[in-house]
Order: structure tokens, then C-alpha cells, then sequence
């Protein structure tokens, strides 16, 4: 029913024989039926967000143009623009930005919603726009004669625009005055004079707060969806859009109630035709999920249901003020039906009763399948919903997928008994088939798991060959399997180098299957330049395991031209960022190797204090103590592995993920706690330090303290980037003091371990179908191994090397590496060349030490391993080498007696040109 | 009123627009002093290749070209003044030439349109002015290590495609063809230039709009795809809207279908001959082509066809004689 007393039911577009309002940016975006409600980002605006208008008015525009990007990557299919702030020169900061957005594709894709008060700046913006906009916004407010001229130019200008309710009297504030307001600028607006298209014009009705204590404002909410009804049944074409946040304006401190308000007012407006409007997607309760207590107060308010509705929402909002849920169990959702309380535990990710909840469901059905494709099916679906929604995040679908997989392990016994006795009744179909491998080379299979058990609980089949897969084993597979996607993952630089040969293999055997390429070190710029064009079956880069859900449908979609589409516009978009690369590419500049020579790190060595190591060559630890690393532990990198970005302990409190963060934390401390009184996993470490002097770019490492006996030649790289004055060109061999200075300097090395027994755990829980404990296993392990590195270097500093015996850091500071020295690893960006590893391998026996071995492509096995270099020096600081130069490439090979091409393979995602 | 209107016409059949002007200009191996002629004698800077200039200087050679088109089934012919704006004529310091380029170069198509529009009233001819995109961008910088810098603007962009627009007017073209667009917002204020002509000498002549998608990306040099650019320009009434140059006609294939499905107007394509080859020549015959662009006609995209760099009278008869064959696109069956 509608809250307007003249209409019936959810209001539906009548107004069939009019266009769609049809918006664009680098792409199209049509207002269809089926769209339902356009969500405008509003973080692009100095009025509504001070971090924007201190980045604008610092003229920090990069930083500004990611808050754009971060709107359009959180689902903002339009952007609000503007920048009315009296200390700003608003017209010359809109063309500017609009400007800076247009070289930005992945944010000039969506449409721009030009938004200001001062008419000068909507103009200036216009004239900036290629696509079509959305100018925000004209009134009546001064008066007609106005109000025309400036609609006549806005469509001359081509945009859409948004018509706020307001007039020469004032701003519409009850329902008659926004229809006598909306109705005058519709007629002048379509009168043949103006002849504005209908679909063209978006009425802003005014969003006024509810619950104020006034009662004048008591009707504030009906009014506007009353309103919206009438504009919608009445003015045809025409659209309604808003500001939400306002409504909620009395409840500012208490997001429980103000959520549970916008998602309500949200519902409601929609219902009534509402189909544009300002969201803050963090401020929105699931609908469904609001409590039924605070839901019934909150819509007598918005509702105007009853005398007391305000005082009693005000009360009872204190009761759920501090947005603490309620900690204390609630059994409630056992006293529902199966279905719900299956549903429910799949949601929350109970396995507490779902084996006997799924049996008594096995009863009720009369057959097994039906359970999977009836209540279960159905709960995973809201789950996939929720999830696509972001309104549920990693961690808890991995919980969720436990559940799943519990549940139908139950069932699969009487399946197959079904099947042996009626065996033409066949099984239910999948989504689809998709392998995933971690390639050749790497070891690192956390977000693989992760993106494996997001697939699984889509009802996609998936065949998961594991890790340092070669490829024969993966093609051979697809193509026995025919598999409907391949996914190819890997975390360290080679692994990069073997998705390219993957992906030229699949050429040559005419494969046509799309593959997908995710993990740590993939990227999409990489992907475009590097793999798409070696493949032309489809490739596409996936960001994270939320991404892979809605990709891989499309791709297995039944109808195959969605599925070519999605590869046809990935190529589209690759083509078009490998131009933009070619293009970049040329222009930048680079210092010759000499030039980059001539400015290092400047050391007076002779006024230098180089400390002597307290330990000689090699000490190695058997078993190291696990209980004194977890207050080592660096959390944050932890809840990147499950998809949730925040720093720690920050994100705890986060008002999106801080629930789901909170969660995870809990249950990782529990598992966490019974590995090491457990003695789950076996740290082990391995130390040593020598005599060291520079020569050049290179390192020599001494057997003996007369530095007589040379044990290897350590070769770094140094940074060719054009630099400003005053910084020097970094090569870590600077950190070390040169030969010709006579001074007697070291370095050192390490390697440790927590990984021995993570993969046996892991493979425990995935036998009990905890998938969820098995890659949080794995995830902890990494933890532990990067804490043990964390602590040995503390150690070294302190007593083993024992250059700063003094030092007092807390965690925090050591994360934030207020230390002095440095610890660099081979492969990562100060020393980009994986090869260097296997020299630390031999000097400090890593092997025979620690049980730690390299793969062909240099990663370390057990996955949860580090190592690297000590570097001593105050002046030692980590950097990012930046990408090198031929002449580069061409005495580094030299150095270390290899081809040019052997080093340019090794090196590929450092050189500055394009080695073919 | 003894012509029909070309609205009336379109929607009988498949109109034709005539091929390359420069490719027809090239045939005639013209020197400097061709392009000088009486007038520019003691112009400072050399001229040879400023095709626009033709029209002043060497009339015979363009009215000769717009002839022969017309002979070849053109029902259409484009003025010689693609590059027509003091924009594109500052780098020959030819701005004070503007005005008399384009009205001169309308009148030369006009009188040629005429003579043919006599000989046979039934086929009656009409002038397309050629505007086209400058050599500036109003949405890219041309410095990448500025992304914010625009070497044109709007405003700029307006006043020249004005300018350009009323001498066209007053040279006698039946309507503006604002073509080859690689940035949208050229194209827009090209468009609004337009309207401020029309307002301004009171007249409302029907507006072909055609872009050009540069590569196998889909997309216009600046970056949209063609559904998002057909929106972008859609805010007038345009006779026509679709797509030419860089592509040869098999490549335009995917990009025409998008067009005619979602174009609410008459879709066009002036497609090259082909691809040039390493000598910068476009060899694609007149009956490859013709059978290409045969292709569209079947999958009926098109109400209006003609050819762009390489194409000749040869090639538009052969793609003439194949549009006789078929019927238009039907402007009701889009869904809107």
C-alpha cells in the first residue's frame, strides 16, 4: 500500500512511453526500471566532508582524486562535486578538479553531478564535462524569468538537472507547498518556450529532519513520500531524488538509531518512487535486520503513527545508544522453523546446531537434494546478497561457507544412497566449473583458499589443484575437467612471470577459457600489459575474493553472450590501459646509471662508529618460544588477508567492519592461544653476521676478520629515478662502508620460520570442513613468522649484533620501524632481485638450520617464512628501488655473470622499458 | 518549396554522402603557388596543404570534385572546410581566411548541387557543412605531466565553431555535419555553437553529428564508449548521429550495431577505405568496400552511408548502386 492515500501499492513507472533518463561519463548510465535507486556519492563535496575541503583547499589534488576514486569503487554510480566554501576560489577549484577527473578513467567513468549554489561555477563545470551531467542545482528561488534562463542553458549545455522545491517564498516544507512548487517548475520547464525533456528533470522535495520535539515537523517524513508518490504519478517523466542523512538530524551520536533511520526512510521513499539520491552507504542499516522494536519506533516517527512517537523513540533510543550490540547470547532463533533457523545460522555462521537442524529438514523433505536446493540454497543466497551488498564482509561468509559445507556433508551419504538405488535421479547442477592453482614457483595459497570457499558457497564446483602447480598440470586438467573458468594466483614477482607463460600456453593450445588472475602481486595494470595480450580467451584481473563472485557468474552464465560480453569489455578496458601505459611510458625520465652513481647516500666513514657484532658467524635457534612473539604480532596486515582494511587496533571500532573485525580478532586469540599451549607449530631461525665492505653497487662478505678471504659478492641495485635536490639515488651497498674507507663494517642475515605444522593443522580442519580455522591457521602462521622476525631483530639490535643495547620501543614503534637499521629481504622493493636469496641461503645454511627451502622461483618453503639482510647503519632506511634502466640491467648482468636476458626475466617488474 | 525535405527522404531510403575530399585533391598534384593563388601571394608562411583554402584559391578543382561525387550518386556532398575554424588555421596564421573559406566553399557545393538538383528533381542534392574537430582537445591535456592543463577551451571552441557556422549559413549549406569527433566536448561545443547560430540568424537547419572510434578499444580518443557517447550529444534533435574515419568499414561493425541500436535518430557512417597500408594508402577497391558496408545494409544500421580518407566517386557509386538495393533502418523499432 502507499503512504499517499490517493495511490495504491509500490508505485511503478507509468509513464512508459517517455526515455529513460540517460546519464554518461567515459560510460553509460541509463535510469531504468530495473536500476530501481541511483546512489550519488557525496565525498567529492568541501560542504559535506572537511578531510575534501582541507585536501582542496592545500591544493593536495591527488589525494583528492582518490577520495573520487574510493566513491566510484564503493558503488557510487554518479559523483557529487562541489566546492561552495568562502575561502575557496569555488569556479577556478570545480574546473580544476573536473579537469584532473577527466585524465582519471577509472573515475571519469561514472557520470558528474555538478553541484553548487553560485551559478557561475555550475557553468564553469559544464563546460567541462564531455559526458552528460547532472547539475545540482536551480529553484524558483529567484524567480522565473531566472529559473528559465537557466534551465534553457543547461539543456543547451546538455545535462540533466536537479529542481530543488524551493521558490521566492522560501524552501517547500509541507506537502501542498512542494506540490504548488514542483508543479509551477515542471509547467515552465516542458512549456514549449523551454521544452526541457521530462526524463531530464530530478525534483529534490527537501529531506527535513524527523523527531526534532516540534511538532510542525512532525510530518517532515510523510510529506516528502506523499510528495514523491504525486510527483511520480503526476508529472510524467520527472524523478525524485534527496539528501537521506538529514532526516536522522536529532540522533546525531547514535548511528544504531540514525541507520536504522535512513534504511527505513530509504524503503519507504523508494516504495513511493524515489530513484535517485545522496547516501552515505556506512550509515545504512540491511532493512530486514533492523531490530523489530527499534524498526516499530523508528517508522512511527517517519510514519507519524501515533501521539507519542517521538518521545517514545527518544527513549528508547537511549536503550541502544553507545552502538554496542548486545553481547549476551540469544537463543531466540531456535524457536523459528528449520528453514528460518537454518537460514539464520548460515547468516551468522552458527555450526553449533546445524547438523541436527539439517537432519530435521532431511525429514521434512522428501528427498536429501532438496534440503541443499531449497533452505540451504536459499540462506547462502542471502548471504551472497548481503555480501554483494557490503553489508557482510569476508570473514563471516568464510564462517558462513563452514556451515554450508557442514550441512551438506551431512546429507551427502543419503544422497548417494538415493542415487544407488534410483540412479536416473541425477544430482543438482552447479553454477559452474573453476580451477584455481597457485602457479609454479610459489607456495602462498591464503587468498587462493579464500577465493575457493567464496565460490564453493556460490554453488560454483571447484577444482583447487593446490600450490607450485606446473602448467601442464593446470591445462591438462581444465581441459580433462572442462572447467568453465581457470583462476591463476601467486604472491611473490616470479609468480608473475609464470602467469604470462600460463597464459601464452593456453594460446597456443587454442584454449577459450576466461582465466582470472588474483593475488598479492597480480595487478590490473600488469595484467593488461603483460598477459591479456598473450590470450585471447579472455583474461581478467580480480581485485579481491569479493570480486570473484559476480565475475565468475558472469562468466559461467548460461546465456554466452553475457559471458563474451564480460571478456569482450575486459579487453576493451585492457587495450585502452595498455595504450595509456605505452604512453606514460615514454615520457617518463630516468638518470643514466653513472648519474644515479654520482649521487648515493654520502656516509663520512671516517667519522662513523661501526660497532662489532657480540656474535660471530652463525647462531641458530632450534625452537624458538611462540608464546613471546604474540605481542609481536603487526594485526593489521592479518585483516588485509580477510578482506577488511583498517589499521589495528582502529578498525576494532570501525563503524563498518569494526563488528566483523571484533569477531575475527576474538577468534583468532583463541586459536592463536591453543597453538602455542599446544605447541601447534615449530618456529625455528637462523642468524649470522660478517665482516662487510661496499665496492660500488656490490657488497663483499668476508670469511675472516682480516677481511682476506672473500665467502660472496652481494649485488644491489640503486634507484634511477630523476630525484629532487638534496635526495640522494638509494642502493643499499651505500649502507655499508666502502672498501677504499679502510673501515671494518659488517652485515647480516636471517632467516626464520613458524610454518612447520601449519599445513598438517590446516589439513586437519579442512577434514573436519572448518575451512574457515584452516585458512586462519595459515593467515596466524605468516603472523607468527613476520613477529619472529620482528623480535629477532630486536634482538639483534639489542644483544646479538648489540648496536643499540639501550632501546625501548613498544610494538607500535617497532611497527612503524622507529628503530635503528634495517632488515631488507631479497625479492621485496629495496632489493628486488629474488636470485640474492639463495647467497643468504648458503651463508647461513639455511637449509641445514631451519628446514627452510627455495622453489624454482625463489619462494620460501613452509610459506610462513622470512629472511633477509641486516644493514646497521643510522643512515640504513627501507625505500622502493623505482624501476632501472637498461645501462642498469646490462652491468648488473655483468656483475653477476648472466645474460642480459636472464636478468631482464628476474627483473621484469623493476626495468623501465619494455625488454622485447 | 520544390525540393522535398531531406527528412521526408530518409525516411524512404538510404541516403548518400559523398567520399574524401583530400584523397580527390591529391590526384591533382597541386604546388604552392596553387594554394596561394592571386590572393595569398605574399602570405609569410607556406600554404601547400591547407586543402581549405582550395575553395579560394583553385574553385574550379573543388566545384570539379563536388561533381563528380554527385555524378557518382551522392545525394549529399560535404564542404571543403574540415579544418574551417581560426583553430585549425592558426598554425598557417590563415584566421582572417575564416569567413571567406567556409562561404565560399558552401557556395561552390551549393551551385554544384544545384546543377545536378535541375537535372533531375526527383534526386534533389543537398550542401553539408563540414565542421570538424580542430587539432585541439578540450577534455585531454597535451601534457602528461599536467593532466589539469587544456590547450582550448570551451569558450574558445564556441566562438570559432560560431564563427564557422554562420559563414556556412550565409554560404548557402542545408545542414551542419559536425564530424570526425575524438573529444565529446569538442563535439558539444560545436553543438552549442550551433544553436547560438541558429538563434542568432533565426534559422533551425537539421544537425548530422558523427564521431570516430579511434581503435579496437571501442572508445573515442577521449575515452567513451559509443553508447556513452551517443548520450552525450543526444540533448538536440539531430537528423543523424554516427560514425567515421580510422576505422574501415569491417572494423566500425560492432561499434554501428551499438549505434543502431540505441540511436533514437538516423544513423550514419562515412567509413575509410580500409586500413592504409605501410606507404600511408588506403587500397581497398570501390567493389570491397562496397561489399563490406553491404553487410550493414542487411543488418539494416543505416540511413545514411558514405566514405572518408581514401574513399573516391568510384567507391560511392559502387556503395550507391549496393544501398539501392535495401531499405532503410526504421527509426520505430528502437527501444527508447
Amino acid at each position: 500500500m502507499s503512504i499517499h492515500p490517493d495511490y495504491a501499492g509500490v508505485y511503478k513507472n507509468k509513464w512508459t512511453h517517455i526515455p529513460n533518463l540517460k546519464l554518461s561519463g567515459l560510460e553509460p548510465l541509463e535510469v531504468s526500471e530495473q536500476l530501481n535507486f541511483v546512489n550519488v556519492g557525496e565525498r567529492t563535496n568541501v560542504a559535506g566532508s572537511r578531510k575534501f575541503l582541507r585536501l582542496i583547499k592545500e591544493e593536495q589534488y591527488n589525494e583528492a582524486l582518490d577520495i573520487a576514486l574510493e566513491q566510484v569503487n564503493g558503488g557510487a554510480q554518479i559523483i557529487d562535486i562541489n566546492m561552495d566554501d568562502a575561502m575557496l576560489d569555488g569556479k577556478e577549484a570545480m574546473v580544476k578538479f573536473m579537469n584532473l577527473i577527466a585524465s582519471e578513467p577509472e573515475i571519469a567513468r561514472v557520470p558528474i553531478m555538478i553541484d553548487s549554489s553560485k551559478w557561475e561555477i555550475i557553468e564553469a563545470g559544464l563546460k567541462c564535462a564531455q559526458g552528460k551531467s547532472v547539475v545540482n542545482s536551480i529553484s524558483l528561488k529567484g524567480g522565473e524569468e531566472e529559473f528559465k534562463a537557466q534551465a534553457k542553458k543547461i539543456k543547451r549545455y546538455g545535462a540533466a538537472v536537479i529542481v530543488m522545491a524551493f521558490d521566492e517564498d522560501g524552501q517547500a516544507d509541507t506537502y501542498e507547498r512542494r506540490l504548488e512548487i514542483v508543479k509551477r517548475s515542471y509547467e515552465v520547464m516542458t512549456a514549449p518556450d523551454v521544452n526541457f525533456p521530462p526524463q531530464d528533470i530530478i525534483f529534490d522535495l527537501n529531506i527535513f529532519p524527523v523527531a526534532t520535539g516540534m511538532d510542525e515537523h512532525r510530518l517532515n517524513a510523510v510529506d516528502f513520500f506523499k510528495a514523491t508518490r504525486w510527483v511520480r504519478e503526476n508529472l510524467p517523466g520527472a524523478h525524485v531524488s534527496g539528501g537521506v542523512s538529514n532526516v536522522s538530524f536529532s540522533f546525531r551520536g547514535n548511528n544504531t538509531v540514525r541507520e536504522a533511520m535512513h534504511s527505513a526512510f530509504l524503503y519507504h521513499a523508494i516504495r513511493e518512487g524515489m530513484d535517485m539520491g545522496i547516501v552515505n552507504p556506512s550509515m545504512l542499516e540491511v532493512y530486514d535486520d533492523i531490530p523489530k522494536e527499534l524498526l516499530e519506533h523508528v517508522e512511527d516517527v517517519l510514519l507519524d503513527r501515533r501521539e507519542d512517537a517521538t518521545e517514545r523513540l527518544l527513549d528508547f533510543a537511549e536503550t541502544v545508544k553507545g552502538n554496542k550490540k548486545e553481547k549476551k547470547k540469544d537463543d531466540a532463533w531456535r524457536k523459528g522453523t528449520v528453514k528460518e533457523r537454518l537460514a539464520h545460522a548460515l547468516v551468522k555462521g552458527i555450526t553449533e546446531f546445524v547438523v541436527a537442524d539439517t537432519e530435521e529438514a532431511r525429514q521434512q523433505y522428501s528427498r536429501p537434494i532438496e534440503v541443499i536446493e531449497g533452505p540451504l540454497m536459499d540462506g547462502m543466497n542471502t548471504v551472497g546478497e548481503l555480501f554483494g551488498a557490503g553489508k557482510m564482509f569476508l570473514p563471516q561468509v568464510v564462517k558462513s561457507a563452514r556451515v554450508m559445507k557442514q550441512a551438506v556433508a551431512h546429507l551427502i551419504p543419503f544422497i548417494e544412497e538415493e542415487k544407488r538405488k534410483n540412479p536416473e535421479m541425477a544430482g543438482h547442477g552447479s553454477a559452474g566449473k573453476i580451477l584455481l592453482a597457485t602457479v609454479k614457483g610459489d607456495v602462498h595459497d591464503i587468498g587462493k583458499n579464500i577465493v575457493s570457499v567464496v565460490l564453493a558457497c556460490n554453488n560454483f564446483e571447484i577444482i583447487d589443484l593446490g600450490v607450485m602447480v606446473p602448467m601442464e598440470t593446470i591445462l591438462d586438467t581444465a581441459e580433462k575437467e572442462q572447467v568453465d573458468v581457470i583462476g591463476l594466483s601467486g604472491l611473490i614477482t616470479p609468480s608473475l612471470d609464470e602467469m604470462v607463460y600460463v597464459a601464452k600456453e593456453m594460446e597456443k593450445r587454442g584454449m577459450n577459457i576466461p582465466l582470472m588472475i588474483g593475488g598479492a602481486t597480480t595487478s590490473r595494470i600488469h595484467t593488461a600489459v603483460k598477459i591479456d595480450p598473450n590470450y585471447s580467451g579472455g583474461v581478467i584481473h580480480v581485485l579481491d575474493a569479493s570480486k570473484s563472485v559476480p565475475i565468475a557468474s558472469r562468466l559461467t552464465s548460461e546465456d554466452n553472450d553475457i559471458a563474451r560480453k564480460v571478456t569482450l569489455d575486459y579487453k576493451e578496458q585492457y587495450v585502452g590501459l595498455r595504450d595509456d601505459h605505452a604512453k606514460r611510458q615514454k615520457r617518463k625520465n630516468y638518470l643514466s646509471l653513472q648519474d644515479a652513481r654520482n649521487n648515493p647516500t654520502k656516509i663520512d666513514w671516517s667519522q662513523s662508529n661501526l660497532p662489532a657484532p657480540k656474535v660471530e658467524g652463525i647462531k641458530v635457534f632450534e625452537d624458538y618460544d611462540l608464546a613471546e612473539l604474540k605481542e609481536y604480532i603487526d594485526w593489521t596486515p592479518f585483516f588485509q588477508s580477510w578482506d577488511l582494511h583498517g589499521k589495528y587496533p582502529a578498525i576494532l571500532e570501525d563503524r563498518l567492519v569494526g563488528e566483523a573485525a571484533s569477531k575475527l580478532f576474538e577468534e583468532a586469540n583463541a586459536l592463536l592461544d591453543r597453538i602455542i599451549s599446544e605447541k601447534l607449530l615449530q618456529a625455528k631461525a637462523v642468524i649470522g653476521f660478517f665482516p662487510a665492505n661496499a665496492v660500488g653497487d656490490d657488497v663483499e662478505i668476508y670469511a675472516n676478520t682480516e677481511r682476506t678471504e672473500q665467502l660472496a659478492t652481494l649485488n644491489f641495485l640503486r634507484q634511477q629515478n630523476k630525484k629532487a635536490p638534496g635526495l640522494p639515488n638509494f642502493c643499499l651497498a651505500d649502507f655499508v662502508a666502502s672498501k677504499e674507507s679502510k673501515q671494518e663494517d659488517y652485515m647480516g642475515g636471517f632467516a626464520v620460520t613458524t610454518g612447520w605444522g601449519a599445513d598438517e593443522l590446516a589439513k586437519e580442519f579442512e577434514a573436519s570442513l572448518d575451512d574457515y580455522s584452516a585458512i586462519m591457521v595459515k593467515a596466524l602462521a605468516d603472523r607468527l613468522a613476520e613477529a619472529l622476525a620482528e623480535r629477532m631483530h630486536e634482538r639483534v639490535r639489542k644483544e646479538f649484533w648489540g648496536y643499540q643495547p639501550e632501546e625501548h620501543l613498544d610494538n607500535a614503534l617497532l611497527i612503524k620501524e622507529q628503530y635503528q637499521g634495517i632488515r631488507p629481504a631479497p625479492g621485496y622493493p629495496a632489493c628486488p632481485d629474488h636470485l640474492e636469496k639463495r647467497k643468504l641461503f648458503d651463508l647461513l645454511e639455511v637449509e641445514k638450520n631451519t628446514g627452510i627451502s627455495l622453489t624454482e622461483s625463489y619462494a620460501m618453503f613452509p610459506a610462513a617464512s622470512v629472511s633477509g639482510w641486516y644493514f646497521a647503519n643510522p643512515e640504513a632506511k627501507y625505500f622502493a628501488l623505482g624501476k632501472i634502466g637498461k645501462d642498469q640491467v646490462e652491468d648488473y648482468a655483468q656483475r653477476k655473470d648472466m645474460s642480459v636476458e636472464e636478468i631482464e626475466k628476474w627483473l621484469m617488474p623493476v626495468l623501465a622499458y619494455d625488454p622485447e | 518549396m520544390s525540393k522535398q525535405s531531406i527528412k521526408d527522404l530518409l525516411k524512404d531510403r538510404i541516403l548518400i554522402l559523398d567520399g574524401a575530399m583530400g584523397t580527390m585533391i591529391q590526384r591533382h598534384t597541386l604546388e604552392e603557388e596553387d594554394f596561394r593563388g592571386e590572393r595569398f601571394k605574399d602570405h609569410p608562411l607556406p600554404l601547400k596543404g591547407n586543402n581549405d583554402l582550395l575553395s579560394i584559391t583553385r574553385p574550379d578543382i573543388i566545384k570539379d570534385i563536388h561533381r563528380e561525387y554527385l555524378a557518382a550518386g551522392a545525394d549529399i556532398v560535404e564542404t571543403n572546410t574540415f579544418s574551417g575554424t581560426w583553430i585549425a588555421q592558426a598554425d598557417y596564421q590563415m584566421e582572417d581566411a575564416v569567413y571567406d573559406i567556409n562561404f565560399e566553399s558552401a557556395r561552390l557545393a551549393k551551385e554544384a548541387c544545384a546543377e545536378f538538383t535541375a537535372e533531375n528533381p526527383d534526386k534533389p542534392r543537398f550542401v553539408a557543412g563540414s565542421i570538424g574537430p580542430t587539432n585541439r582537445t578540450a577534455s585531454m591535456s597535451p601534457d602528461v605531466n599536467d593532466p589539469g592543463y587544456r590547450a582550448i577551451t570551451y569558450d574558445q571552441l564556441v566562438q570559432a565553431y560560431k564563427a564557422q557556422t554562420i559563414a556556412l549559413i550565409e554560404g548557402g549549406a542545408d545542414i551542419m555535419l559536425v564530424e570526425t569527433v575524438f573529444d565529446t566536448l569538442n563535439a558539444k561545443a560545436a553543438l552549442f555553437a550551433i544553436q547560438e547560430a541558429y538563434d542568432e540568424k533565426g534559422v533551425e537547419l537539421p544537425v548530422m553529428v558523427s564521431g570516430t572510434i579511434t581503435d579496437a578499444s571501442g572508445r573515442t580518443l577521449s575515452g567513451q564508449t559509443t553508447e556513452a557517447f551517443l548520450i552525450s550529444i543526444s540533448h538536440i534533435p539531430l537528423l543523424s548521429v554516427g560514425l567515421n574515419c580510422a576505422l574501415g568499414a569491417k572494423d566500425m561493425k560492432p561499434y554501428l550495431d551499438i549505434m543502431s541500436k540505441k540511436s533514437p535518430f538516423n544513423v550514419s557512417a562515412h567509413p575509410n577505405a580500409g586500413l592504409p597500408n605501410e606507404f600511408g594508402q588506403y587500397d581497398q577497391s570501390p567493389e570491397m568496400m562496397a561489399d563490406l558496408i553491404q553487410d550493414f545494409f542487411r543488418e539494416s544500421y543505416l540511413n545514411i552511408v558514405g566514405g572518408c580518407c581514401g574513399t573516391t566517386p568510384d567507391h560511392i557509386k559502387a556503395i550507391a548502386e549496393a544501398a539501392s538495393k535495401y531499405s532503410p533502418r526504421n527509426l520505430d523499432s528502437v527501444a527508447i
